[in-house]
Parts: structure tokens; sequence; C-alpha cells
């Protein structure tokens, strides 16, 4: 089954345009992953795909249904938004932050159910000793994982994530987007990821679509994808592909700055 | 579970506010030119409501009922209107700073008192001229902070902004009103700024309670919105928030309790202010505790207040407005020092 078909789908900030007339199927239990340089457009997807922002265009969830036609909270029990980082302003310990992923679901009081989630929720992402703690209190990779069981308790269809690795080290972001690829295997769950990093993109996706100017410039699984002729085009850089593992590793050389591209 | 000692906690503190009001508001009515014990209080009070089980004299009736139980019960009702209003707009606008004259609320009512004295114009007549005059430029002011903020998207920033500019337009022509008007008619207008509970009466505290009780029961209907709105509002969308709507409305109920407390009181500052900080370093940020918590609290804080700015230089009674800030600012800054944590 298909669970988000985007179509024709373009978005401009006054007069510049950020996306322009992108297609792309996010299909059933795979990890897709959005590269490109900055400014090619892959924050500004994420946050069309989950109406943050209004694009022009269709983009169809759940068998065919338009996401503008549904509400917000018909959305938001369809997919979990995981931001880039977040400040929160007020004060929250770590349960409530993850409670609050809660709220397409619950009424105004909190039901067992809803506690039980979050308390599974937090043992599969290892942060149930911090419950009681401040969220603010927590460290980076902390607070991403915490982040992640809130879009969880969401019971979403597709999980969005900006970045999940950006402010993280080497060891977590190999934990983060190991949890993520095993979520994604174990359940129905689709995750979706705007990601810099090509190699940790070619390790844990099963389709990288690969993003310039806001245009879709090709789309495929991560082997066929990351050529070194794909990788001058988009970024303007000239690197050397391994490929004797499982997965192809990019070496990037020398920046191509000023040459034709 | 331990997650349930967390909420009982919160319900406790709420319990135990509950009953400081309860004992506060008993001693509150003894203290005054005429002496009576609290056991004659809570007798008269009870006998009102069970005749024949409580006894007690025309006397001591007629000085709790009708000299000071509706006082008291004026303190606690715009403690505690203030006091939530104070909540929900920190908590609408992300702002420890903000508080219910934020968005420029307080001098507009002020203005609005201006005209009433200094020239006698207004919507309208009578005895309501001066209390009508600061409602509805209190109203005035905030949906004119609404139509400002829609140009730009409605977020905390623009909203301030807006209302920061609010607040100097209403300042400067009250300014103007004070300048060309005679002196006793600018004393007055002083006074009313000041904020004094003195011209409480029964039906007053009627409105008060009824405007803050309904609208403090639908900003916590809306309690979950407000703490998604504390992760980012692009968060509050993702988890299906529709976070300009609640915004919005938030605001005109907090302005709307606000409006219908200053405009019997006068511009009575601080308490919502400091009351919400008070509350959160105890329950902590999630606002289904933090609005009804906050009330209590602020209702504690300006009958306290009131109750010491009645008796502390008696017979001469002391605006409130000036007796809350003395009264709260070392404790705020007591607690301000002593926190572990950032509450913000």
């Amino acid at each position: 089954m298909v669970k988000i078909t985007i179509k024709d789908l373009s978005f401009s900030y006054g007069s510049r345009k950020i996306l322009d007339d992108l297609n792309v199927v996010v299909g059933d239990s795979e990890v897709l992953s959005l590269v490109g340089p900055n400014g090619s457009g892959k924050t500004t997807l994420i946050k069309c795909i989950d109406r943050i922002l209004k694009p022009k265009g269709t983009i169809l969830l759940d068998g065919g249904k338009d996401l503008q036609s549904l509400s917000r909270q018909e959305v938001a029990r369809y997919i979990g938004y995981v931001p880039q980082s977040t400040t929160s302003a007020l004060t929250t310990t770590v349960f409530d932050t993850i409670l609050m992923g809660r709220r397409p679901h619950m009424g105004w009081r909190v039901t067992d159910e809803d506690i039980d989630r979050v308390v599974e929720m937090m043992k599969l992402l290892h942060v149930e000793e911090f419950a009681l703690k401040d969220f603010s209190e927590l460290s980076g990779g902390q607070k991403q994982r915490v982040l992640i069981a809130r879009a969880l308790c969401q019971e979403p269809e597709v999980l969005l994530l900006d970045e999940p690795t950006s402010n993280l080290d080497v060891k977590h972001q190999l934990e983060a987007l190991d949890t993520v690829r095993a979520i994604v295997k174990k359940t129905d769950i689709s995750a979706v990821m705007a990601i810099h990093d090509l190699n940790l993109a070619a390790r844990y996706s099963d389709t990288l679509v690969m993003l310039k100017e806001g245009k879709v410039h090709a789309i495929g699984d991560p082997l066929s994808l990351l050529t070194k002729e794909n990788i001058r085009s988009i970024f303007g850089v000239e690197a050397a592909v391994m490929r004797d593992l499982d997965r192809p590793y990019v070496v990037p050389l020398r920046s191509l700055s000023g040459e034709a591209l | 579970m331990e997650y349930s000692q967390f909420v009982g906690r919160k319900v406790l503190f709420i319990l135990l506010s509950m009953a400081g009001i309860v004992v506060l508001a008993g001693v509150a009515a003894t203290l005054g030119s005429a002496s009576i014990t609290p056991t004659e209080v809570y007798t008269a009070i009870l006998a009102r409501f069970f005749p024949g089980t409580f006894e007690t004299t025309n006397f001591i009736d007629t000085i709790v009922w009708q000299l000071r139980l509706h006082r008291v019960l004026m303190a606690i009702f715009a403690g505690m209107g203030l006091a939530v209003a104070g909540a929900a707009m920190q908590g609408i606008l992300k702002n420890p700073l903000a508080s219910p004259f934020t968005l420029g609320i307080a001098s507009a009512a002020s203005f609005g008192a201006s005209l009433a004295i200094i020239m006698g114009a207004g919507f309208v007549a009578g005895q309501w001229l001066i209390v009508g005059n600061a409602f509805i430029f209190t109203m005035l002011a905030s949906i004119t902070v609404y139509g400002l903020a829609r140009y730009k998207g409605i977020t905390p920033e623009t909203m301030i902004l807006a209302g920061i500019a609010i607040m100097y337009l209403f300042s400067a022509m009250t300014s103007f009103l004070q300048y060309v008007g005679k002196s006793e008619q600018v004393h007055e207008v002083v006074f009313w700024m000041m904020g004094s509970l003195g011209r409480s009466s029964w039906d007053k505290v009627g409105i008060i309670a009824l405007v803050t009780v309904v609208c403090t029961l639908l900003l916590m209907y809306y309690s979950w919105d407000i703490n998604a709105l504390g992760a980012g509002d692009e968060t509050a969308k993702s988890l299906g928030v529709n976070v300009e709507f609640v915004r919005v409305f938030c605001m005109m109920l907090a302005s709307l309790i606000t409006a219908s407390v200053i405009c019997f009181t006068g511009t009575i500052g601080f308490i919502g202010l400091v009351a919400p900080h008070i509350t959160r370093m105890v329950v902590g940020g999630d606002h289904r505790f933090l609005l009804p918590a906050s009330g209590l609290v602020g209702a504690l804080i300006l009958l306290a207040a009131d109750t010491v700015a009645r008796t502390i230089f008696a017979p001469v009674i002391l605006p409130v407005g000036i007796m809350t800030a003395f009264l709260g600012v070392p404790f705020f800054i007591y607690l301000f020092l002593r926190r572990r944590k950032d509450y913000w």
C-alpha cells in the first residue's frame, strides 16, 4: 500500500520558489531519505507533508485522502513529526512531553491506555530513567529520543524526521537511525527524513530522493543513486564512491566551486 | 505508579490552596474597626445558609454580609481572574514577562476611565460610566492587537509588538487628558489607576465571579493546546493544534477576564505576573494544573494584600495595588534567588 503520494507539489515564500513541481511516492514500511544541498527544499518538503506549511499541488494520504481536506487532528493521527531541534519555552518533564503525543487521541483526561502507551514508548527508546526530569536538562541525543517517542505516541503511519542526526555525536547518530529503521521494519510505519550525511542516508534508507533547487533530481535506491556524477551535479563536489561494502560509501574530495557543474 | 504520585502532589497543592483561602477569608472578615472573632464570622456565614442550625446576631450579620464579605469575595475572584489571565498569557505568548497587561490592556482601561472622569464622555451613562468605558476600551485594545497581528501572522512576537504600540498610544492619550483635566479630576484618575477593592459590592462580585469562572473553565478546556504551543508552533501544528485559533481565542478570554476585573477595581498590577510564576515553581508547566492553581494563588495573594492594606494604617486604607507590589516583590525575589532550575 502507498502511504503518501505527492503530486505536482510547489511551494513559494513570496516570489521565491522553494519547491518546484515535485512528484514523490512513499511506500509501505520503507525509509525514504531526502538528500540535497542546503536550500534544496528538504525541510520545506517535510513541513508541507505535515501541513505546517501550505503548498500548491496535491498530497494524498492513507489510500487517497487529500491532505487539505483532513482536519489537523486527523493529520496528526496519520503523521508524526520529529522537529530538528526544539527549544521548549515552558518547562515540562520528559513524561509530559511524550504524553503530548497522545493529544490527537485523547480528551482532557489522561486514560490508563494513554499512560501505558507512553511507558511503552519510553521503554522502546530507553528514556524511562529520565521520565520525571525536565526536558531541557537532557542532552541532545536524549532529547532526540524523547521527541521520537512523542511522535510514536501519536500512533502514526508515517514518521517525518527533520535532520534527525544534526545535533548528535557519531554513536548517537547511529543509535537514532538504528531505532528508526528498527521501528520501520518491525511495524508498518514508514519514515521520511531530511538528512545531510550521504553515508548515513545510504546505510539506513530504502529509497533516496535527491533534491536540487526545489526539484527532484533523481529517485532510487542508494546503490544506483550515489554515483560520482550525481554527487557532482547536485552538490558540486568531486567525490570518490567506494562500492566494496554492501552499501555505497562516499568520500568527498574537493569542492568544484567556480567550475562548470 | 510514579506518575500518579506526581499528579497527586499537584492536586494536593490545589486543595491546600483552597483550604488556605477559606481560612484566610475568615480571618480577613474579622479584621476591621469592629472586632469579631473568626468563629462568629463563620457562624454568621453559615447562619444564612442553614437558618436555625446556626445562631448569629443582627450586628454581626450586618458587618459580615454587608460590609466585609463582598470585599473578601471580590479580592478572591479578582485575584483569581488576574492570575489565570496572566498564566494564560504567559502560556500563549511563551514569554515569562507576559501578564494580563502585556498587550496594552491596562493603559486602555486607564484611558477609558480617564475619559469618563475628565471629559464625562463614554459609551454608557450613569453610575456605570467609568466601568463601562474601562471595559469597552480594554476589549477594543485587544481586538486592535489581534487585527494588527493578523497582518503578519499571529505569533507571540507580532502580538507583543502590536500590544506595545497600543499601550503607548493609550498612555499618551491618558497623559493628554490628565494635562487638560482639573487637578481634582486628575487626582481621581491617579487613584483609579492604583487599583482598589473599595468600590466592591455584591453585584460586582457576581459579575467578576461569573466571568472569571466561565473563562477559566474554557481556558482549562484548551490546556493541552496551550501546553503544545509551549513546544513551538510547528510542533503544536503537527500534534493537531489549530495554533492561530487557540492563541487568539485564549488571548480574548484572558482579556475578557482582565477587562471585567479591572473595570471595577482599577489596574491591580503584579498579581497576574507573579502568581503564575510562584505556581509554576510548585506544580510545573502543565496548564491543566497550572491554570486553576495560579487562580487560587492569585486569590490568596490579593486577599492577603487587601487585608494588610485595610489594616496596616487603619483607619487609613491603602490602595491594594500598592500593597500587592510591596508584598509580592520580596517574595518573588526570594523564590527567584533560591530556585534550583530554570523555569523558562
